[in-house]
């Protein structure tokens, strides 16, 4: 396998299990992805619907995050196109919480953007579920690396969204946070959620689709179809 | 979302202090003018409107290495634009915001300057009218300043030097405001700092945007 690891959705994963959000859905068609004049990966199709994961493979730099942020909307898509339906969450190395504030309130925040309302249920509940609840009058700042991994997941627990885009979400993680990230994911695409996960390590996401992203090698037969590579 | 924006960026303010820092840079300015210039009443209330305008505009300048910054680098705009924000929305949330934390604060701050320098009672009012015409200008491009420099090293320097030239004209107008019948000078400067604020959402915007890249 070089750079193209396509793999179409290969039925509903759920089929008559609860489907919270049986609309979502991440249709990758033929995207390349460029950054810093070099095409680091081109070509990658990938369909996710309800209920389904894939967990993104390569080497560091490989061009895991960029394709995360590029179904965020927060880089340009090279070639390709990418639609997604459904809210998204992304949990990747910015916290997006204020450091000074105590941890529940951080997360208050965006609940409120989100409309649970701050203060609801959905923080309590997310907190919980990360084993953060005893920590949620500490600030932001005094958490340590694993705690803070686990303070971002439960904002994309509390987010409430249907598709999750994780990098690296067992980064810094204890077995037991592990455990607990398991938990949460399972609970997540039972509820009919997607997850795309990015991430060197393995991650515990059972009947996932497994993506290997690698650099295309230059050759006319690597190109993508669209031929949108115009790298020197 | 833009009034959680603005409700974060107040709380965050007032709670950090960081909302005293311009009345006090203000009273500071207006403590040491008669050092440098003697204590004489005649002179220091004839120059005192333009000192507390060009003290309003270095204080505009010190809150500029936290606006756009921290927020960027904490992903917290990734997670705003995630969430369907636009950029120059934003931008905007924040120049409301930013106004707020700075504009009224230093109106306040000028009264006690104004009687630090014994400025007549007409002066001050026509000082905190000019600023207070005058400071969203300030702010809108203190914002855009903070928003060309985010992510780059040594951007305070930076921002100094990109926001003094332009604000000339605000100056200007702010000062030439001070006298009698200065009823054009309030004109220009208000649409110099209208020009500001409207720029400020669009340039912003696009500046975080290509910042993203």
């Amino acid at each position: 396998m070089r750079h193209v690891a396509a793999m179409d959705a290969t039925g509903q994963a759920t089929d008559g299990g609860p489907t919270g959000f049986p609309a979502a859905r991440i249709d990758l068609r033929a995207v390349a992805c460029r950054r810093g004049g070099r095409v680091l990966f081109a070509g990658l199709d990938l369909t996710l619907s309800s209920g389904q994961s894939a967990l993104v493979g390569g080497p560091n730099g490989i061009g895991k995050s960029s394709l995360l942020r590029m179904i965020c909307g927060l880089l340009p898509v090279f070639a390709g196109s990418v639609a997604v339906a459904g809210a998204l969450a992304l949990a990747d190395e910015r916290m997006a919480l204020d450091m000074d504030q105590p941890l529940a309130r951080a997360l208050s925040f965006w609940a409120g953007i989100d409309g649970h309302g701050a203060g609801g249920t959905g923080v309590a509940d997310a907190l919980a579920a990360m084993a953060l609840a005893p920590l949620a009058d500490v600030p932001v700042h005094m958490l340590s690396t694993g705690q803070r991994k686990r303070a971002v997941l439960a904002r994309v627990i509390a987010s409430g969204a249907p598709v999750w885009l994780l990098d690296e979400p067992a980064n810094g993680l204890d077995t037991a946070s592990l455990a607990l990230l398991d938990r949460a994911m399972g609970r997540h695409l039972q509820q009919g959620g997607i997850i795309l996960a990015a991430s060197h390590q393995g991650l515990p996401l059972r009947e996932t689709v497994a993506l290997t992203l690698s650099r295309p090698v230059a050759g006319p037969d690597d190109l993508p179809d669209d031929g949108g590579e115009g790298e020197a | 979302m833009i009034a959680a924006i603005i409700r974060r960026d107040c709380a965050r303010s007032w709670t950090g202090g960081s909302v005293v820092i311009p009345v006090i840079f203000v009273l500071m300015v207006a403590t040491l003018i008669p050092f440098a210039l003697g204590p004489r009443p005649t002179l220091l209330s004839a120059t005192g409107g333009g000192m507390l305008w060009v003290a309003a505009l270095l204080a505009s300048l010190l809150p500029i290495d936290r606006l756009i910054e921290p927020d960027r680098e904490s992903g917290l705009f990734d997670q705003l634009i995630l969430r369907g924000a636009r950029d120059e929305t934003i931008i905007a949330a924040k120049l409301v915001a930013h106004w707020l934390n700075f504009g009224p604060p230093l109106l306040l701050a000028c009264l006690p300057a104004a009687a630090l320098l014994q400025l007549p009672g007409e002066v001050l009012l026509r000082l905190e009218i000019s600023l207070l015409i005058g400071t969203p200008g300030l702010a809108a491009l203190a914002l855009l300043t903070a928003t060309l420099t985010a992510g780059l090293r040594g951007s305070s320097a930076l921002a100094g030097l990109l926001v003094l030239p332009l604000a000339v004209p605000l100056l200007i107008f702010g000062a030439g405001a001070l006298g009698a019948n200065s009823g054009s000078a309030l004109k220009l400067l208000a649409a110099s700092a209208l020009i500001l604020v409207a720029i400020a959402p669009f340039a912003g915007g696009a500046a975080l945007r290509a910042g993203r890249e």
